[in-house]
């Protein structure tokens, strides 16, 4: 149905790590101009802005971006928030406003700040379920987990299979945070968070901001770099409380994915690459489910053998992602597929990478997205 | 145990919320159920007068559960993420499924936290936080005599 309307013709990277002396503000501008300058085009090229407030400091708004960028005019400015899932969703928004004529060429931009910014309360709190020690993410996610092993057995060694091979990835990323590569041994003896989590089952802590920019298909024939074009999209929500989910290992990712597919005309098989949120090893196990890349209760076991791996049937966060790259909040796949994509990654290239799958979380795993994207 | 110890964060009591706070003082576990659909809900996770299985806005009943349940899923917390909860990890904290239906949190008590298991029966017991507040807390079942 969909297929070419719209492609991604800008990334823009800044910094990552621990950054002290940067303010969200900067990293926000820092982002947007390197993302504008990738896609060939001027500041005053942009006629949409679509940002994604950062939690720990949300004074940044799609205005400040507008005017800190001295853009005069805009037909999109607008703050969007399904948390981890917007950057996917976001992509998916400037599509739909291309296409209605809203706008030319939007600038999506993200920052995020936990490594270095005062500490905030997690902004899904404070609810009922702290006084019994439920704080932050990882507690709500390793029930979703333990949900899975108790169904299917799931393994800490099939988690770890997770790591260990994006953490192969990063070794080869010059601006991963983590490049010491991780054996099982490392993996086992990391220090249990929330069973069945261990540390290295979890995301980093990071600062860093990241930018793309969307146009036309037909404005993207003469951007500078390779375009790559947005064949489909999808997206699913579920309830927002772990306790009103119907089933924790049911989520939305279903749903996002059935959308994507079947606006992109493609199945699992004919994936390349894929950039999966990666909050934890266990996101990417349900999600490879949900995705229908295996059956249900299966993802433990089709993650072994480094079947996500560079060499494997389908390479998978190969910058490392979340886990080992830098946590970015879902910003770390899109970024990386289109590099993928534009055959751009060096010792980490897929080879004859041509089709790719992003998909972001948001919440308790309660938001979801999928892009499925083409050079 | 030290002299001041940290307090654990206290749940909110809201409007909507305070006959269930009350009730656990009570040690009674209350729930919502609607007048309309029968459906019934647990008041902290929809604190409102609506009904999230068929959009009902009349005021629900407060009815008494059981107190039984199930382990839905569970996870051992290891990371002190509250400095008030140091001298209790690894805890647990379980999702409960309740017979009425709704699911319910609480932390496991009466039971090594790697003896927990999914499924497993289980009870609803109170636990005092302070004098404002009684938390519904788990346990394994006594089987039936």
């Amino acid at each position: 149905m969909s297929s070419k309307k719209c492609a991604i013709i800008g990334v823009g990277y800044t910094p990552q790590g621990k950054l002290p002396d940067w303010s969200v503000r900067e990293l926000f501008l820092e982002a947007s101009k390197n993302a504008i300058d990738d896609a060939g085009l001027k500041t005053h090229d942009i006629d949409g802005i679509l940002v994604e407030l950062c939690w720990t400091d949300p004074s940044t708004q799609c205005w400040t971006l507008q005017q800190d960028l001295g853009i005069k005019v805009t037909g999109l400015c607008a703050n969007y928030d399904s948390m981890g899932a917007s950057g996917g969703c976001k992509v998916q928004l400037a599509q739909m406003a291309i296409q209605a004529g809203l706008c030319n060429n939007v600038l999506i931009a993200f920052v995020e700040k936990s490594a270095t910014a005062p500490a905030v309360p997690y902004r899904m709190g404070p609810g009922p379920g702290m006084a019994h020690g439920l704080f932050g993410a990882m507690p709500g996610i390793a029930l979703a987990a333990q949900r899975h092993k108790i169904l299917y057995g799931t393994k800490s060694e099939q988690l770890a299979e997770v790591a260990m091979t994006f953490r192969k990835h990063a070794c080869l990323n010059p601006i991963a945070t983590m490049r010491k590569p991780m054996t099982l041994e490392d993996h086992q003896n990391s220090r249990m968070i929330a069973d069945p989590l261990r540390l290295f089952d979890c995301c980093l802590v990071s600062d860093g901001g990241r930018a793309v920019v969307v146009t036309s298909a037909q404005r993207a024939r003469s951007a500078p770099k390779r375009p790559v074009y947005i064949m489909g999209f999808g997206q699913g929500h579920v309830n927002i409380d772990l306790l009103m989910r119907h089933d924790l290992i049911s989520t939305g990712a279903e749903k996002s994915g059935k959308t994507a597919f079947q606006m992109a005309g493609i199945e699992p098989k004919d994936v390349d690459v894929l950039g999966l949120y990666d909050a934890t090893s266990h996101n990417v196990i349900t999600q490879l489910e949900e995705l229908g890349f295996c059956k249900r209760g299966e993802g433990g076991a089709f993650v072994e053998g480094g079947r996500l791996s560079l060499e494997g049937e389908f390479p998978t966060n190969t910058s490392g992602g979340m886990l080992s790259e830098v946590y970015l909040q879902g910003w770390t796949g899109i970024p990386e597929v289109v590099s993928q994509l534009r055959g751009e990654c060096g010792e980490r290239q897929v080879k004859d990478a041509e089709i790719g799958l992003v998909t972001n979380q948001g919440g308790f795993i309660s938001y979801h997205s999928t892009l499925i994207l083409r050079r | 145990m030290a002299e001041q110890q940290i307090p654990k964060p206290e749940p909110p009591i809201t409007e909507t919320t305070r006959p269930f706070w009350e009730g656990t003082k009570r040690n009674e576990l209350m729930l919502r159920k609607c007048v309309e659909c029968g459906h019934h809900r647990n008041p902290l996770v929809i604190d409102a007068n609506i009904c999230p299985n068929c959009g009902s806005r009349k005021p629900s009943d407060w009815v008494k559960a059981s107190g039984r349940g199930t382990v839905h899923t569970f996870t051992v917390v290891h990371r002190i993420f509250h400095p008030a909860f140091e001298a209790e990890a690894p805890y647990v904290i379980v999702i409960g499924e309740l017979e009425e239906g709704p699911r319910l949190l609480g932390n496991m008590r009466g039971i090594a936290p790697d003896k927990v298991k999914g499924g497993m029966p289980i009870e609803v017991i109170y636990e005092e936080l302070n004098d404002k507040i009684t938390l519904p807390q788990f346990r394994p079942a006594k089987a039936l005599a």
